[in-house]
């Protein structure tokens, strides 16, 4: 009897939960049923909540340490430990792609649940855990469904509803209606033996289990990656249907609780009206809450923490709300979602939508995997199982067999009046696609047994079906998938073209069906989407955001953005910063195109005679392969802003990651990355630091111990108490070496001031975009250059042209530039390079030294001092 | 409606439904259309389509309604514009946008398509020679956005320019940095919009009956 509990936790493997239990499991078992619906709690343990209460207030004898309050906690406690156990399941099943590649993960999830209701089972010698129909219609069906609804391709959804709403609602009642007959026929014909079921009864059973589940298709669906009118017509029924058959199921409820003599035609008319306001006034009530959620999001701008919030809240109240009114919350909540997207992806913050975004995938995720186990676990229960050969394998036929009927019927109607004919084998896959899930089930349950005699066979039958369907239907579905050749979906994502080119079909079509005088669903669309940009946009979208909504707009901005990352990671793979500060970065697209350009361009060119007049050779060497970010600032000035934030946060995310980048001020209403001046100033002066080190530690490796002069030997003191921090850095790779140690980076701080190289790549290196640090930079400009080195420079490298001068040929100065592509394949050197030469440029400017002499002072000085 | 029903048997009839592919039916409504929009006349100009009100917001309205004025919607061949069109030209640029039969072969299913691609293609190429180029592109870009107020010109070049580089990366592979991409070939187009389902892009259901008088 104690082992539920430790059921549990040997699932969680949580060590740490070990000692609540092994002290409760004599309260825990008496409460063990209490686990989410009070009122589903078996008989005999009425007594326990008094009892422990009483135990709980009369220990008071002296001052407790620690008190054991396990009633206090236990509902939740349990909850929590289902959805651990639910996660946890998930995982296990996830780690093996080979299992999850034959068999759908929805599959697995129900066996899951029979082992774990397997375990229950023994210890308890009763089902204690089940799927109740409240908890899955009130607390795990909502979010599934408002995701789906999130998610849906709008245009797809729409453009393909006509034939999705007749294979929901016709092709339902045919499903339920055929399925209730036949059997009904059956039970005549005298195939199931001696039963108490009535034609209603029958009916009500059809269309309980008549409609194809969502979670289920969904999961079995988008493993398969079928192309996508087929997914939408399996989906979007499979969502739209929900609806009808509760619908159905009311109505057949009253019917039968009724009885058969009352009903008259009144009654059936009445059910039919009953059906229409119910379907129709959930979705209205829905696109109410969807206008409400869009409305509310364009005024949260200051509350950006607990925008996410709305949308769920909201969503959820659609779904209660309908469920008040009884009408239908699963398509209330469902065009809730649809309705809402547009508008608050557009009007919330950037952040904001992902949040929502994940937020939403993990509810709808971790519920539809409590679903599947507790469907499992349900499975395990000796009162349900009332076995009927005839009533289940009937069933399992008819409920086949009618849905190849229905979905070929359907379609034959439908391909005369289609654009594209639905294909012979997307019908095969559609038949088979009709997965039965958790809204049967929930819906069997909730029958009522007093005037349903059958019920328990109603159940298991239900089950059978479920598990039928979603086990070996999901597990042939792939094969068969691939057997019959089914078109798939592409992989790929749209590229701009085809994104312009869409556009250009799109309205081509509308202006052709103008032109033609035909009313089409083309004309219909864009009469809709005028409206929708005359008013709905106006009324629900934030000014700001109803600017940047154009499609072929959003994909040229996602591919920015993509380029800019490219860029950044480019520059930084090479371990510059020298891009950034570039004012008029190398585009070989100018170059390829310059022709055209002059004409039309005049502006570009002539930054690209500049750019080619004072360009690098490093410019030259790697033009990026896309077009560059500075291009767009000229060309886009509306962008410019989200460009300077893009570019900025590109820097924090892939520049600093210095350990003290965050620090974390604690505050409940704003999430700020910390921009205070002085830490990213540290920071980057760190990086420079790094970079300078090891750029020395690798020059060390190429010159001989024999030629350090003096200011090498600065250099070497200088560096000898950080000696081990340095080998540290040279281990670590890429963006770790910017985490050396604290107490060396105070120094590093604090060195320059004694060496005078280290401030020539500091000022050097100011490539950063951040005009932050760059005041604190120019004060050293005056004495960047000591005169007196310089010339003592100069002097070392003529006069003496011995020995050491002659292994250092090589990297003279005005061998420097040349060489400079050679030396590509270190990191270091190569932002050495790099970050050299706006330095270069910027004393052209201060014009120190005039043009002639080729070998500007600081490259000798430095490399005077490193040698 | 009598005057109608006496044109049904009319040979000329006979001749567009061959070459069009169009039901009698069909072209009786289209031909209601066209004297509608042409006042009655024989022939349209380009002020009649002008006209039609629900074309007025459609961005790349002037691109559409060149393509009925183009040559080379007509018959292979074809070359230039004209400045008129009868009822058999505006038939036959109509066929275009009809929906294939049902009972193909896969070769008379590309053909179909390639030819109806054709169509698109001449419609942005509008030098016929045989490229799409940049310019041409940037034009096409430009009127799409058009209507979207809050993008300026500026913009609309940019993204041909990088429409365009994302295309000569594609159909070209990697490219020298001083090799020249003129244009987008009808081959690259075709390759390029590969993945386009044409069936759904380029048709157009013609009714049989006749809505004109619920169209402006």
């Amino acid at each position: 009897m104690r082992r539920p509990g430790y059921v549990l936790l040997w699932l969680s493997g949580s060590v740490l939960l070990m000692c609540p239990v092994s002290g409760v499991t004599r309260v825990k078992d008496k409460a063990t049923a209490t686990h989410q619906e009070p009122h589903l709690r078996p008989p005999e343990s009425k007594s326990s909540p008094n009892e422990t209460e009483h135990a709980h207030g009369s220990g008071v004898t002296e001052v407790p340490i620690v008190n054991f309050k396990w009633h206090h906690v236990e509902e939740p406690y349990l909850i929590a430990l289902w959805i651990l156990v639910a996660g946890l399941a998930k995982l296990v099943i996830e780690a093996n792609h080979h299992v999850t590649s034959v068999i759908p993960e929805s599959g697995l999830l129900i066996c899951f649940g029979f082992i774990l209701g397997g375990m229950i089972w023994g210890a308890d010698k009763l089902q204690t855990f089940k799927l109740t129909p409240t908890v899955f219609f009130l607390f795990l069906l909502p979010q599934v469904i408002l995701d789906a609804g999130y998610a849906m391709p709008n245009k797809l959804f729409f453009s393909n509803l006509g034939a999705i709403l007749v294979y929901a609602i016709i092709g339902t009642c045919w499903n339920a209606a055929s399925l209730g007959l036949s059997l009904w026929g059956c039970h005549k014909g005298g195939a199931m033996g001696d039963l108490d079921i009535g034609l209603l009864q029958y009916l009500l059973f059809g269309s309980l289990i008549a409609a194809v589940d969502p979670v289920a298709v969904i999961a079995v669906f988008e493993q398969v990656h079928v192309n996508e009118v087929l997914f939408i017509m399996v989906f979007g029924e499979s969502l739209l249907n929900d609806g009808v058959t509760v619908v159905l199921f009311n109505v057949f409820d009253a019917f039968v609780s009724l009885g058969g003599s009352q009903i008259d035609a009144v009654e059936i008319i009445k059910g039919i009206v009953s059906f229409f306001v119910v379907a129709f006034g959930g979705s209205l009530l829905g696109f109410v809450f969807g206008l409400l959620i869009s409305l509310l999001t364009r005024y949260t701008k200051n509350i950006q923490i607990i925008e996410p919030g709305f949308v769920f809240v909201l969503g959820y109240l659609s779904y209660l709300t309908a469920e008040m009114l009884s009408l239908s919350a699963i398509l209330s909540v469902l065009f809730c979602g649809i309705c809402c997207q547009k508008y608050i992806n557009a009007n919330m913050d950037e952040k904001s939508v992902t949040t929502v975004r994940y937020v939403m995938k993990v509810l709808a995720n971790g519920s539809e995997t409590i679903i599947f186990v507790f469907l499992g676990i349900s499975a395990i229960d000796k009162s349900i199982w009332v076995w009927n050969t005839g009533f289940i394998l009937l069933t399992l036929l008819f409920i086949f067999v009618y849905r190849i009927i229905g979905v070929f019927f359907l379609t034959w109607i439908l391909n005369k009046f289609r654009l594209v004919p639905i294909g012979f084998i997307d019908q095969v896959i559609m038949s088979y696609g009709g997965l039965r899930g958790a809204v049967a089930y929930g819906l069997a349950v909730m029958l009522d047994d007093s005037k349903i005699k059958e019920k328990n066979l109603m159940i298991s039958t239900t089950l059978i079906v479920v598990y039928f369907t979603v086990i070996l239907q999901g597990i042939t579905m792939k094969p068969l998938v691939t057997w019959l050749k089914v078109k798939r979906a592409k992989v790929s994502e749209l590229t701009l073209i085809e994104k312009v080119q869409n556009k250009v079909f799109d309205h081509l079509l509308v202006a052709i069906e103008d032109i033609s005088g035909q009313i089409g669903h083309n004309n219909m669309r864009d009469k809709w989407k005028n409206f929708e940009d005359k008013w709905m946009t106006w009324l629900l979208m934030k000014p700001s955001a109803r600017k940047n909504r154009d499609h072929v707009f959003n994909v040229f901005h996602q591919l920015n953005l993509k380029d800019a990352m490219s860029y950044v990671a480019e520059g930084e793979r090479r371990g510059s910063l020298e891009f950034i500060r570039n004012d008029t970065a190398y585009v070989d697209f100018k170059k390829k195109l310059g022709d055209e350009f002059s004409e039309v361009m005049p502006d570009i060119m002539a930054d690209m005679s500049d750019d080619r007049g004072a360009g690098t050779d490093m410019r030259r060497r790697d033009p990026v392969p896309s077009v560059s970010l500075d291009m767009h600032d000229q060309t886009m000035k509306g962008m410019r802003e989200t460009e300077g934030i893009n570019t900025h946060h590109l820097l924090q995310q892939h520049l600093y990651k210095g350990r003290k980048q965050h620090r974390h001020r604690y505050s409940r209403s704003h999430f700020n990355v910390n921009e205070d001046e002085n830490e990213v100033q540290e920071i980057f002066q760190r990086t420079m630091r790094t970079r300078l080190e090891s750029f020395k530690s690798a020059k060390m490796g190429v010159a001989p111990p024999k030629t350090i002069s003096k200011h090498s030997k600065r250099e070497q003191q200088q560096k000898m108490p950080n000696g081990k921090s340095l080998d540290k850095s040279k281990s670590h790779s890429g963006d770790e070496d910017f985490e050396f140690s604290e107490g060396d980076s105070a120094s590093g701080y604090d060195a320059p001031g004694t060496s005078i190289p280290m401030r020539v790549t500091y000022r050097a290196g100011a490539g950063i975009e951040n005009p932050a640090f760059m005041p604190d930079m120019d004060p050293m400009a005056p004495m960047q250059i000591p005169p007196w080195l310089a010339e003592a420079e100069l002097d070392s490298s003529m006069v003496a042209p011995s020995q050491r001068a002659q292994v250092r040929l090589p990297w003279t100065p005005s061998n420097l530039r040349r060489l400079a592509p050679l030396r590509i394949s270190t990191r270091s050197t190569d932002s050495f390079m790099l970050a050299d030469t706006p330095a270069r440029q910027q004393r052209g400017n201060d014009d120190l030294p005039p043009p002639p002499p080729p070998p500007p002072p600081p490259p000798s000085d430095r490399d005077g001092g490193h040698m | 409606m009598g005057a109608l029903q006496s044109l049904h048997g009319r040979p000329e009839y006979l001749d567009l439904a061959e070459k069009t592919g169009f039901s009698f039916e069909q072209i009786r409504v289209l031909h209601e259309r066209f004297k509608q929009l042409s006042h009655n006349e024989e022939t349209l100009r380009r002020s009649h389509f002008n006209e039609i009100p629900d074309l007025a917001c459609n961005p790349i309205r002037a691109q559409i309604i060149e393509a009925f004025f183009d040559r080379r919607n007509y018959h292979q061949n074809g070359e230039g514009t004209v400045e008129e069109i009868g009822f058999e030209e505006f038939l036959v640029v109509m066929s275009h946008f009809r929906p294939p039969s049902l009972h193909m072969t896969e070769e008379q299913r590309e053909n179909v398509r390639r030819e109806k691609l054709r169509f698109v293609f001449n419609m942005h190429d509008t030098d016929n020679d045989g490229t799409i180029t940049l310019e041409e592109y940037r034009h096409v870009v430009e009127e799409l956005l058009s209507r979207s107020g809050a993008l300026e010109k500026e913009t609309a070049k940019s993204i041909a320019d990088a429409a365009m580089l994302e295309v000569a990366s594609i159909s070209m592979g990697h490219m020298e940095p001083d090799e020249f991409y003129e244009g987008i070939t009808f081959e690259h187009f075709l390759k390029l919009l590969d993945g386009f389902e044409i069936e759904s892009r380029m048709n157009i259901r013609f009714l049989n009956m006749d809505t004109s008088t619920l169209c402006k």
